[in-house]
């Protein structure tokens, strides 16, 4: 049975990360860039949530709906401050950029909230329930998480193949020039891709913290590299790639810590990462890109 | 004596211009060397910059080395404090088990040193054949990894030796296994504790000197131009036979010696290594060192590294905006360096024909009265 609960924390995890994926993915294929940002934006959004629900005594419902336009706000004028610029720079001084960008919000967060770690108050409302005689109990945050994770996913794939914002996006991330000549607003299309992201990574932060309630200033850091790990895995670009990548990590993950070593985690993870880039760089899903003279 | 310093002006125009650019680097660090020592003699120096001072040093050498990878072989790399935890942890393993059996300190601190760099090394070698495969941001997200991997498994490593030999183990001390009278080196998250601390001012500048000797003449070999060549275009350098990997090897995993010697500096400094220290934040601050002294620049990066390593001392008051300070100068120097309408803005308003136009305007103003 305790074999099924890792199994079942392992998907939940995955669904989270799968979640902050999707954002990774998304900017990637479009703009090209590692968002090294983008798990800074969890840990932001987590404050935010914070500061409404448990300081000023909001509705939960109400603080996860301002968190997430606050987070997508973030991310547009994160892009449009360090990343616009720099479109057409090498990406080793945009990737410093980004990693600049993370710095400076983690910096922010640890000036503007202290750092002392936060106890986050779990946002979901249900009570776990319990399976075979109470030897299987099941979250009420795993009950969200996953369904939340599938609908996400559904959507998004929806949104890319049929509105004309997505195929935009498509056509930017196939050929910036050509999708110039076609009409589209590449700068809108990033933007939008930005916004997207920053959304989901506002819902990632309330499903992530919700469960791991530890919230400090450094606590988005690790799950938005793993997340990214997660994305490569998956094949980096493709959404049901970021899906499936994301939940094979999170259970690779749990299953590590309750059955090898708590503390060496990470390490495996990392090492997932780096068997994957060798034995197939592009991914489980992703597609083989020829580079030209 | 006119004469004299003619001939020695005529001279000095003689060395080419990186012989010269190295005499005055180097002229200037033996200079502030001076300096400092004399200042330490007169006791003019604070105990807090006397303890800043072989920091100064290891940072240095960080820097040095991380811009080898970083601005001549233009590969992003974050994770190089793990190359300085291996050094640190083996320097400091080898001079704790040793400081009993062997008495000449300057012996056992150079043995410990080299012993540093060639494990750093050697891991520099075995994770470049693994990650130079790799290109762009799956490249820095790989070093990243490593680095984690090396800070998470020596922060549950236990090694002991005793009578029957050296004892490894991934749990706790206990399951070491050691016999009565058997030590204790490495404690897991405690790290080695004890290292004779000898490592002094005078050894740092001596190893920053060689650390930079190395890099320069490195940089102006024929394989340095190779490493510079892959760097610029690596299919035209490929195209034209320079064997990628092999160099892209040769850079990365002589950035990792180097990286080791600063650890092992480090270890026989604080007496303490601790693996936590050298996690993904201690890579980035190195990174800012290296881009704010500017990319490819060796100079540079001794400079930013010294000035950024005292700065903060001096402005305590400001001391939580520090971080916050160091990121923001991370963004404006990219973008300022690299976007294209900056580099455009630079081109039309750089200091020389600003310059210029003004003493045109006054001479025109001249002319006219």
């Amino acid at each position: 049975m305790s074999f099924i609960t890792y199994l079942l924390n392992g998907i939940s995890l995955g669904s989270v990360y799968s979640i902050i994926a999707l954002g990774y993915t998304m900017v990637y294929g479009i703009a090209k860039m590692l968002n090294f940002a983008h798990g800074d934006v969890i840990m932001i959004g987590g404050y935010i949530i914070f500061t409404f629900m448990s300081t000023l005594g909001l509705n939960p419902f109400l603080a996860v709906l301002i968190a997430i336009i606050l987070c997508t706000l973030l991310g547009i004028t994160v892009e449009r401050i360090a990343y616009k610029p720099l479109r057409r720079a090498p990406s080793l001084a945009v990737l410093i950029t980004a990693i600049g960008v993370s710095y400076l919000l983690q910096n922010l967060a640890l000036l503007i909230f202290g750092a002392e770690a936060k106890s986050f108050t779990s946002v979901i409302p249900l009570k776990p329930i319990s399976l075979a005689g109470g030897k299987l109990i099941i979250s009420g945050e795993t009950l969200i998480t996953i369904p939340t994770c599938i609908l996400i996913m559904t959507v998004l794939n929806i949104f890319i193949k049929k509105s004309k914002t997505g195929r935009a996006m498509i056509a930017v991330s196939e050929d910036k020039d050509a999708a110039v000549l076609m009409g589209i607003n590449v700068n809108k299309t990033i933007a939008i891709t930005f916004a997207i992201g920053s959304a989901l990574a506002a819902i990632a932060s309330t499903l992530m913290f919700s469960t791991y309630t530890n919230l400090s200033s450094t606590s988005g850091a690790m799950p938005g590299i793993k997340a990214f790990v997660a994305a490569v895995f998956g094949g980096i670009g493709s959404i049901p790639g970021a899906m499936i990548g994301g939940i094979l990590l999170g259970i690779i993950e749990i299953l590590s810590r309750a059955y090898i070593s708590t503390q060496l985690g990470d390490a495996i993870v990392f090492l997932v990462l780096i068997i994957v880039l060798l034995v197939k760089p592009t991914g489980i899903l992703g597609k083989k890109i020829q580079e030209k003279v | 004596m006119k004469t004299q310093i003619k001939k020695l002006k005529a001279q000095a125009l003689k060395l080419n211009k990186t012989t010269r650019s190295n005499v005055i680097t180097i002229g200037a660090l033996v200079i502030a060397y001076l300096i400092c020592m004399s200042m330490i003699r007169g006791g003019n120096m604070s105990n807090l910059l006397q303890n800043l001072l072989v920091a100064m040093c290891y940072y240095s050498i960080m820097a040095v080395s991380l811009n080898l990878t970083v601005g001549i072989l233009g590969q992003l790399s974050l994770g190089h404090a793990g190359f300085m935890c291996i050094g640190a942890f083996t320097g400091a393993f080898f001079s704790k088990i040793m400081v009993d059996t062997m008495d000449n300190v300057i012996l056992r601190f150079t043995l410990a040193i080299l012993l540093g760099a060639a494990m750093a090394g050697l891991f520099g070698v075995i994770i470049g054949v693994v990650v130079l495969r790799l290109r762009g941001d799956y490249l820095a997200i790989v070093t990243l990894a490593f680095g984690e991997i090396i800070k998470n498994v020596l922060n549950v490593l236990y090694i002991g030796f005793d009578s029957r030999g050296i004892h490894f183990s991934m749990k706790d001390t206990a399951s070491l296994n050691l016999d009565e009278g058997g030590m204790v080196v490495i404690k897991g998250a405690q790290g080695i504790s004890g290292t004779p601390r000898n490592a002094t001012f005078t050894i740092g500048v001596i190893l920053l000197i060689i650390t930079y000797l190395i890099i320069v003449n490195l940089v102006n070999s024929r394989s340095g131009r190779a490493i510079m060549a892959i760097r610029d275009n690596h299919i035209a350098a490929e195209s034209i036979g320079i064997n990628i990997t092999k160099y892209k090897i040769l850079a990365f995993s002589i950035s990792a010696a180097l990286a080791g010697v600063a650890g092992v500096l480090y270890s026989h400094n604080i007496a303490t290594v601790q693996s936590t220290k050298f996690g993904y934040n201690t890579s980035i601050l190195v990174l800012v060192f290296v881009v704010l002294g500017g990319m490819g620049n060796l100079r540079g990066s001794i400079i930013a590294a010294i000035v950024l390593t005292v700065l903060p001392e001096y402005l305590r008051f400001m001391r939580d905006y520090r971080m916050l300070i160091y990121a923001i100068v991370l963004i404006v120097m990219m973008i300022f360096n690299w976007a294209p309408a900056c580099i455009n803005w630079r081109k039309n308003h750089s200091f020389k024909d600003v310059f210029w136009n003004i003493i045109n305007k006054f001479k025109k103003v001249k002319e006219e009265a």
